[in-house]
């Protein structure tokens, strides 16, 4: 059954990290494991630049009266927090990189579809990102990151067409890493890996590449659309020009609904891996959930003005958008479920991995629920555009994009680098962050529904407290940010080696060598077993093992 | 420091009792949730916590569980959407004779002008238990009222205006916010709903009268000369205007609209776009020659002629309006 039986031995074997040095061939490369770790570097560089910013909002709010910063320095703040975030930090996170490094190992291929493409779209975020970097230090943009007309076409002062230049440019890096994907989900699949034995993973990236190569135009078209109306005055969006300011978030929206399924996605087939794995189970509900990311991906084009329930819609359209956001709550809601299930009858380990994808789930179902809070026309009259929605938006996307992520690295780390992270810092990091996340964004609920509004520079005094205990929390999750961030990078030259399968994990990733050779596999695998065989790799050494299924 | 930290916000509008009722439902049920969601993690981890010898028991899935865990949320779903409907629209629909306040937003304040006539800045004072009806436009981008001790909260838009009421239960001083982001001083955009006993409030008002808001309107109607076309009789170039407000009108691209406080600021800012059925494109606009106060102040006035009393006979054979839609018409006053 097993491809490379080889365990680790004293001599390494030659693989993607070692089989050539030098700076020209990494900026060359097309292996797609070797691009995968170029985008880590990156986004980990706009990671920690977001949350600088994150901690400077947080630091300004800690009095009422503003004091630390100017007030338009605090409005470049919290846009730019959130651009590269969202653009540079959350939607090339798990696909770009884990994806990246996996979904071919994972369907038994040599690369992904396009190795030069992928590279390319490497090119085009450094690019984009760049851009992104000069507007902030010839200016920045106080737009907030939503863009929103007339204010940015045709009032802020700041550097609107550099900003909007940027995220023009990286939306085609994300298009091109789905493109790729699909290509090679359809194409490249190994000898009996059929749709129906892919890993859930490889089901969540598909439903993620769908949305990015529909989404991301609509987005690079509406930003074209604010250069036009700023720079050459075609009134499309100022009412002061014959244009329509609903149009532009109508159209924002469109993208940026889906976009947080682009972030949620591919945590949520991360998850569903690690649960999989520490609880030895095959996934309760295979099918279910694997038709729940598509289902996910197809709804979530339809939700987009549940952002606009006060923003001068007719009632009518937004009871049909109400209406719509309550359907794709469903399939979110099959996957807790399923999750939970899986755990029924396990035999359930307490490694790093799998606390992050516990932390996952609890987080994930408070972001989720709060989402039915929002979606409800009665509450989001009061509680839109408060603290309420910060808090929501980032259970789901910290609490659990970013915890799926990292819940991921570590997962993957051993395969990646070929080295054991220290099992007990990493324990200690994801109770941290579990900690910290809570502490920094559950009181911003209560706030919320106080009534303090977003993106306030100050605010009334009896709000302070819990602007307090918030920015108390966002000192503890920036620890526990920074710690995987030390002792990953302490393991690679530290650490144990790994062994090819450290957790003993089901998947083609783990019946190559760690780290993989270049071209991932001596000879083409031939699968002709189900996802998540845990009875079969559990089993010790029987014979006549039946095949599950 | 403690002293000053409320967990659940003031209640003073009818609204609000409505909206935090559906709250604490929707915090009941995701309560719920949450705790079958975490009991089960909790209990599985502990229960099947690895042993040696004890292997995991493969279970392929359960289509009666997924249907189950499906269509049950599905239903609770469906309770909140209809509840939040309800509520929803309860909140977008202005009572009948509500007192209406114009509001102008922009960077950085709130002007408010009573249908009496006052005007204020950053502060509203409005008499305890009296529908208020907002009319409200932006001068620049895009504001938010919100009023979070009402539970109502509406964007104000260029270009146009959009509607909001409420009606305040309790006396005291509310915040108001701006809840969309407007630039620089987004955060200082805030000032105060002073709810007052309607003795107070007459009292306020008596000291502060300067005619009402129509009035304003009407002598801006002579001055503009909108009075020579919108005659009120039959001769004039332009519709007669008495009792139009509220009610159906044809135009002359067939459409039938309703003439509410929308169409009347298009008719003065850009006349030819939505022209009555039967008239001449003759009118100019007034883009630019006069101000969102004196649009309120106009529109406050034609919506003065639809009141009995104040303009006399209803002519509606001078209006060409809404031939096709009289009857339907008549049925409103």
């Amino acid at each position: 059954m097993s491809m490379a039986t080889a365990s680790t031995q004293p001599i390494e074997r030659e693989n993607y990290l070692n089989k050539e040095y030098g700076i020209g061939s990494w900026l060359l490369t097309t292996d797609h494991k070797r691009i995968a770790l170029l985008y880590l570097i990156s986004i980990t560089f706009f990671f920690f630049i977001g949350g600088f910013f994150a901690l400077l909002i947080r630091l300004e709010l800690l009095t009422p009266a503003g004091d630390l910063v100017q007030a338009d320095t605090y409005n470049k703040l919290f846009t730019m927090h959130g651009q590269v975030m969202v653009f540079f930090f959350l939607i090339p996170s798990i696909p770009a990189v884990l994806g990246n490094f996996l979904v071919p190992l994972m369907v038994g291929a040599k690369d992904l579809a396009f190795p030069r493409i992928n590279l390319l779209s490497w090119y085009i975020y450094i690019l984009g990102g760049a851009l992104m970097l000069h507007c902030m230090l010839t200016g920045g943009v106080d737009t907030g990151w939503t863009f929103y007309t007339p204010f940015s076409t045709a009032f802020a002062n700041t550097k609107v067409i550099e900003a909007g230049l940027a995220i023009f440019v990286v939306g085609f890096s994300s298009i091109l890493t789905g493109l790729n994907f699909i290509v090679t989900i359809h194409r490249m699949r190994a000898p009996g890996m059929t749709w129906g034995r892919l890993p859930l993973f490889i089901w969540a990236h598909y439903a993620t590449s769908v949305i990015q190569v529909l989404g991301t135009p609509v987005i690079a078209i509406t930003l074209v659309l604010v250069v036009a109306e700023r720079a050459l005055h075609l009134g499309i969006f100022d009412p002061k020009l014959g244009g329509d300011p609903l149009l532009f978030q109508h159209l924002f929206w469109f993208y940026s609904h889906p976009a947080v399924y682009i972030m949620i996605l591919p945590a949520m087939g991360v998850v569903t891996e690690i649960i999989a794995c520490f609880a030895r189970k095959r996934i309760f509900g295979y099918t279910f959930v694997a038709l729940s990311s598509i289902a996910i991906a197809v709804f979530g084009f339809l939700v987009w003005a549940h952002h606009m329930f006060v923003a001068g819609i007719s009632v009518y359209a937004a009871l049909v958008f109400s209406l719509l956001s309550y359907a794709v709550a469903v399939p979110s809601a099959i996957k807790v479920f399923n999750w939970t299930a899986t755990l029924y009858k396990g035999s359930i380990h307490y490694d790093a991995p799998m606390l992050y994808a516990f932390g996952f789930i609890g987080l994930f179902t408070m972001g989720g629920l709060t989402g039915l809070f929002l979606a409800c026309l009665g509450v989001d009259m009061h509680v839109h555009d408060t603290y309420f929605v910060i808090a929501h938006f980032h259970y789901i996307m910290v609490g659990g994009a970013v915890m799926g992520y990292l819940g991921g690295m570590h997962f993957w780390w051993p395969k990646i680098s070929g080295k054991l992270y220290p099992e007990g810092w990493a324990r200690l990091a994801a109770l941290i962050v579990f900690i910290g996340f809570n502490l920094t964004f559950f009181p911003q609920f209560i706030l919320g529904y106080l009534g303090m509004p977003r993106r306030y520079y100050q605010y009334p005094g009896e709000f302070q407290v819990l602007n307090v205990l918030s920015t108390a929390g966002a000192t503890v999750l920036g620890v526990g940010y920074l710690l995987p961030m030390i002792y990953f990078l302490w393991s690679m030259r530290y650490g144990k080696p790994a062994s090819d399968n450290p957790w003993n994990a089901a998947g083609l990733e783990w019946k190559t060598a760690s780290p993989p050779q270049t071209f991932n596999f001596d000879e083409e695998p031939v699968v002709t077993w189900e996802a998540y065989n845990y009875e079969e790799l559990d089993a010790p050494q029987k014979k006549e093992v039946p095949v599950a299924g | 420091m403690f002293d000053n930290v409320p967990l659940w916000p003031q209640r003073a509008s009818s609204l609000a009792g409505n909206v935090d009722a559906l709250f604490i439902f929707l915090l009941i049920v995701s309560g719920l949730m949450t705790l079958l969601v975490f009991s089960l993690l909790v209990y599985f981890a502990a229960r099947y916590r690895n042993r040696p010898g004890v292997p995991a028991e493969q279970i392929e899935g359960s289509t009666p569980l997924e249907l189950t865990w499906s269509i049950i949320p599905l239903g609770v779903f469906m309770v909140i959407f209809l509840w939040g409907a309800v509520v929803y629209f309860k909140g977008r629909t202005p009572p009948r004779d509500s007192t209406e306040v114009y509001v102008v937003a922009k960077q950085w304040m709130w002007k408010l002008e009573h249908a009496e006539g006052q005007r204020e800045i950053n502060q509203l004072h409005v008499p305890v238990n009296r529908d208020v009806k907002l009319i409200m436009t932006s001068q620049d981008v895009i504001h938010s009222f919100f009023v979070p001790a009402f539970r109502m909260k509406q964007d104000v838009l260029p270009g146009r205006y959009t509607i909001a009421w409420f009606r305040a239960t309790k006396p005291g001083t509310y915040h108001l916010f701006c809840a969309q982001y407007c630039g620089t001083q987004h955060s200082g955009m805030i000032g105060d709903i002073v709810v007052m006993e309607p003795a107070q409030y007459e009292a306020w008002v008596s000291g502060t009268s300067t005619g009402p808001l129509s009035a304003t309107g009407e002598k801006l109607f002579a001055e503009l000369g909108c009075s020579t076309c919108h005659r009120f009789d039959s001769q004039g170039r332009g519709p007669n205007l008495t009792g139009v407000f509220g009610r159906p009108v044809e135009l002359a691209d067939g459409r039938v609209v309703t003439a509410d406080e929308n169409y009347l600021r298009d008719c003065i800012l850009d006349p030819s776009a939505k022209r009555v059925k039967g008239f001449q494109p003759i009118m100019p606009t007034f883009q630019g020659l006069v101000s969102e106060e004196q649009l309120s102040a106009l529109i406050a006035y034609v919506k003065s002629l639809s009141k009995p009393g104040e303009a006399g006979a209803k002519t509606v054979a001078a209006s060409a309006a809404a031939p096709k839609s009289a009857a339907k018409g008549s049925q409103v006053e």
